[in-house]
């Protein structure tokens, strides 16, 4: 772009007055602006934090207590399909995605019974200490099989507690099913919509 | 002997109740911080975190004091006690309440609301002892060898010869119209006339920026700069050393205020309500807490700016009292000297 171009918008800085160059009147201004948040968060209860222990959000009738999930990645879950069986397929998509190397995976071929899939996990295994919760692997996850959920007041007494493996990653579906449905559309299990064919998580 | 005795009740009266006034200034410091910010502050503690001093207290003195094997000791310890000291006592004139005529009595003796009634360079000792104060700073700033403290300490030094010119010049006004340096002849003059603070407006503004240059507070807490110079000249300093400097600030501040109030906010008068005829102990009582109140405001207002203006750039600094805060002044002080004369002839 030129100097001369005609859709340039040139911005002049304002030039000072005397009076806003003596900075009295700005200063003034500025004092009314924290004067009316001290008073308001002293006096009229406009504080905008929470008191954590006491105050949560809690939603009635659950276990654990969730955040919105628009915009919160928390602990993880796996997602059953419903029939009661573990979604994922032992793809190792999400483990490789991984850029914290949490996630362990150990595939074994399905029962025969199975016939949607060749594979599925035995064990499944996140640690939670190391995981930065950055959603790439339910990014990455083709049969929408790994989650994150709204659970955030995850907390342990010992960095064993704090792995999480396929039993207890499976709980936490048990326990945010109802209050977190499934991210891309499908029910959780148990569900009253049955539409969908156990074959469609595999197509 | 007996005022000997009242002379020693009186400083450690105002020793242990201005030591534990900074221990809940601290805490009222907190907690207007957390509103101006829209939080809750500091309320664990006890009802309202009133219990929180304490604890900030305990914690202080339980750390462990580290002293770095490269400061140079003796100057290093030296340095808080001097901020402490210098912060003190300029108690030493201040008035606190009624003295002299409308003193109360007790016992045949008269108790002044003073711990050195009457002397007469009152103004002159609280401003000389109040710049020693900056070599707690200073001191602190070299003996810790260390370029960010050492920083700090040439900051303060800056400022020092910066703002106490302006600061000197502003109060003469006052000592112009009230012909008197003792502090409690110009509340007495204030009580029978005005207050400071519509006799001298321009002096008033001009003690009001140099103040808080005096108190090291923001906007102009350069020597602190906890962002670009980590904590400035108490960089080194830890547990009740570190303790100890802001103990400092506040006794200053204290000081600071209750100077503000003594020279431009009549004292302990109230216009048609108090004035120094009324003696005896109810209205010595009144007129204590009357200042007090008003030292509290000032303080409060202290806090209030603080967590309003940004710092002042080192340069910005110099150029306004170097080029505003100075000129501003001698014009003040020729126009104020010029009436006075005109008046009394």
């Amino acid at each position: 772009m030129r100097a001369d171009d005609p859709s340039l918008k040139r911005m002049v800085p304002p030039k000072l007055t005397t009076l806003e160059r003596l900075y009295i009147p700005q200063i003034l201004t500025g004092l009314a602006v924290t004067g009316r948040h001290i008073l308001g968060a002293a006096v009229g209860g406009k504080a905008i934090t929470v008191q954590y222990p006491e105050e949560q959000e809690v939603q009635p009738g659950l276990a654990v207590n969730l955040r919105d999930t628009k915009n919160y990645r928390g602990v993880h879950r796996l997602n059953k399909d419903d029939q009661g069986r573990v979604k994922c397929v032992a793809c190792m998509l999400c483990a490789t995605a991984c850029p914290a190397h949490c996630i362990d995976i150990v595939g074994a071929t399905a029962p025969d019974s199975w016939p949607d899939r060749e594979k599925y996990c035995e064990s499944f295994v996140i640690d939670e200490l190391r995981c930065i919760y950055c959603g790439m692997c339910e990014e990455a996850c083709p049969v929408e099989a790994i989650e994150l959920t709204g659970f955030y007041d995850l907390t342990g007494l010992s960095r064993e507690e704090m792995i999480f493996d396929k039993t207890k990653l499976l709980s936490v579906f048990d326990l945010t099913k109802d209050a977190e449905p499934l991210k891309y559309g499908q029910a959780p299990a148990g569900a009253a919509s049955t539409t969908l064919a156990p074959a469609d998580s595999a197509s | 002997m007996l005022v000997l005795i009242g002379i020693l009740v009186k400083i450690l009266l105002v020793v242990g109740i201005t030591q534990g006034a900074v221990a809940y200034l601290i805490l009222v410091e907190r907690k207007i911080a957390a509103w101006a910010q829209d939080r809750v502050g500091p309320n664990r503690a006890g009802p309202f975190g009133l219990l929180q001093p304490l604890a900030d207290g305990a914690k202080m003195l339980l750390k462990e004091d580290v002293v770095p094997k490269y400061v140079t000791v003796p100057l290093y310890i030296l340095a808080p006690a001097v901020a402490i000291i210098a912060a003190t006592i300029g108690f030493a004139v201040v008035p606190f309440g009624p003295v002299g005529a409308a003193a109360p009595e007790l016992f045949g003796y008269k108790i002044d609301f003073q711990i050195a009634p009457s002397v007469d360079i009152g103004i002159l000792y609280v401003l000389s002892v109040g710049s020693l104060g900056v070599y707690g700073v200073i001191l602190a700033g070299w003996s810790s060898n260390n370029k960010y403290s050492f920083l700090g300490g040439l900051r303060s030094s800056a400022q020092l010869i910066s703002y106490e010119i302006p600061l000197g010049m502003s109060i003469l006004g006052m000592v112009l119209i009230c012909g008197t340096l003792d502090l409690n002849s110009i509340v007495e003059w204030q009580d029978a006339h005005v207050w400071g603070v519509v006799a001298q407006p321009i002096g008033f503004l001009l003690f009001l920026i140099s103040a808080f240059a005096e108190t090291n507070r923001l906007p102009f807490d350069l020597p602190e700069s906890e962002q670009e110079l980590v904590g400035g000249f108490h960089t080194e300093y830890s547990a009740m050393k570190f303790g100890m400097f802001f103990l400092g600030e506040y006794l200053h501040v204290i000081t600071v205020s209750y100077i503000t109030v003594v020279l431009f906010f009549g004292g302990w008068d109230i216009p048609f309500v108090l004035d120094s005829s009324q003696s005896g102990w109810g209205f010595a009582l009144l007129k204590t807490f009357v200042m007090l109140a008003k030292v509290g405001g000032m303080i409060v207002f202290i806090m209030w700016v603080r967590w309003t203006l940004p710092r002042f750039r080192y340069d910005t600094l110099m150029d306004l009292a170097w080029k505003s805060l100075i000129p501003l002044a001698l014009i003040n002080l020729l126009a104020t000297a010029g009436i006075v004369q005109m008046i009394r002839g």
